[in-house]
């Protein structure tokens, strides 16, 4: 069956959509991605939409849930590439994706996670030590 | 099918007195602009078209998309063209075509003694005239058309400047109303642009915005919600005090965006935003 690869990448997971998402691709990307993040205990997850050219309702509300899910499994969640046009269609169908972090492209997306990440850290260590 | 007409030939041995009666006509008419066209450009158009019609005429006196008839209709379209452009009314502009009958008729009255073939032949003529008279009014409307359209476009054009302040900053200064299509082309341009300098702020600047109403309120809070999924943030300067009131009192909630009074506070935010500072060097004396 078709799937959208997750990639590994120290705590963080990358991924990148690289086909045309159909229904039920996304609700597979949304299993996967969350069984992922438990099972590699990820902090940050970094979604890159560039290669996305089309979006209905139905994909559009199934990247809010994604990045919501991630937020709930402790991983910082950034969406980035987004094409204008999708940007347009998204906000012409009312779904602003409020709560969603977003970045232009994966280089600053990976900037703004690792240093959410870094805060994190330091925590951690603090309390441990 | 084709058919020729003796009309040309008469007319061909009366050139000069029916344009001078037609030129006559046209300058005594009321709906002359002499302000617009000069006394020897008309003379000159009216002397072409006599021209060509005649010639065409010999052709076939029926049919005027036939090949024949090209040169006039050339004519005739680069006549209304530039009346389209120099301002003429419709009516103004056909007339130069119907304006030509009266003195068509009176020659054909003179010279054909027989009344069936003269009844004939007015009537052919007078139905060529029609249609060309008709033509030169399609053609002018089509290009006011064109003119309008252009001056929409840029219109649009000139009314979506978006500039890049800094690195990584791009400003847009909206001037006029925003309806729903200038929504559109300011969101394209606007995203188009940040993809293009890798914005990370973008300042909607919209002292130029006359009123806001929940309308316009509802296209910026779009715009800014657009600009965010592309992964920018979004600031909002120019609020007058005016336009800060009538947000409020329509109940619009732009509380998730940032807005400030001016466009130099918004750049302040902006170089905060992205690192950046500005220093005041000593200035010699």
């Amino acid at each position: 069956m078709e799937r959208i690869p997750i990639l590994k990448m120290g705590e963080l997971l990358l991924v990148t959509i690289q086909v045309d998402m159909h229904d039920q691709l996304a609700i597979t990307l949304q299993d996967d991605l969350t069984q992922q993040i438990v099972k590699h205990h990820a902090h940050g997850v970094l979604i890159d939409i560039s290669s996305l050219e089309i979006v209905d309702s139905f994909i559009g509300r199934m990247i809010g849930n994604i990045a919501a899910m991630a937020r709930m499994l402790d991983a910082e969640t950034v969406l980035v590439g987004m094409k204008p046009a999708v940007a347009i269609t998204l906000v012409e169908l009312g779904m602003s994706l409020a709560g969603v972090r977003t970045a232009l492209n994966v280089e600053k997306g990976m900037a703004m996670l690792q240093n959410s990440l870094k805060g994190k850290e330091t925590f951690g260590r603090n309390t441990q030590g | 099918m084709a058919q020729a007409s003796g009309v040309g030939q008469l007319i061909k041995k009366n050139e000069q007195q029916i344009l001078e009666q037609w030129l006559a006509l046209q300058q005594s008419a009321a709906s002359l602009r002499a302000d617009l066209i000069k006394d020897r450009e008309l003379r000159e158009q009216s002397r072409e078209f006599l021209q060509h019609f005649t010639a065409a005429l010999q052709e076939d006196s029926q049919n005027i998309d036939a090949p024949a008839w090209k040169p006039v209709k050339d004519l005739l379209a680069s006549v209304s063209r530039s009346r389209a452009s120099q301002g003429f009314t419709p009516s103004e502009t056909a007339m130069f075509v119907f304006s030509l009958k009266q003195p068509l008729f009176d020659l054909l009255r003179k010279e054909i003694k027989d009344i069936e073939i003269l009844g004939n032949e007015t009537w052919v003529m007078s139905v060529l005239l029609d249609k060309l008279g008709l033509f030169t009014t399609e053609t002018y409307q089509q290009n006011r058309e064109i003119i309008i359209a252009r001056q929409q476009e840029e219109l649009l054009e000139l009314s979506t400047p978006v500039v890049e302040l800094w690195n990584n900053i791009v400003a847009l200064p909206l001037i006029g109303t925003l309806d729903s299509a200038r929504t559109q082309v300011v969101m394209e341009s606007l995203l188009q642009k940040i993809v293009e300098n890798e914005a990370m702020i973008a300042i909607i600047d919209i002292t130029g915005v006359p009123t806001v109403d929940t309308l316009v309120a509802q296209h910026l809070l779009k715009t800014v919600a657009a600009a965010r999924l592309m992964g920018a943030d979004c600031i909002i300067s120019g609020m007058r005090p005016q336009i800060a009131q009538t947000i409020v009192h329509l109940g619009v909630n732009l509380s998730d965006v940032i807005t400030k009074a001016s466009l130099a506070d918004a750049f302040a935010v902006a170089l905060q935003r992205t690192g950046a500072t500005v220093i005041r060097n000593a200035v010699k004396a």
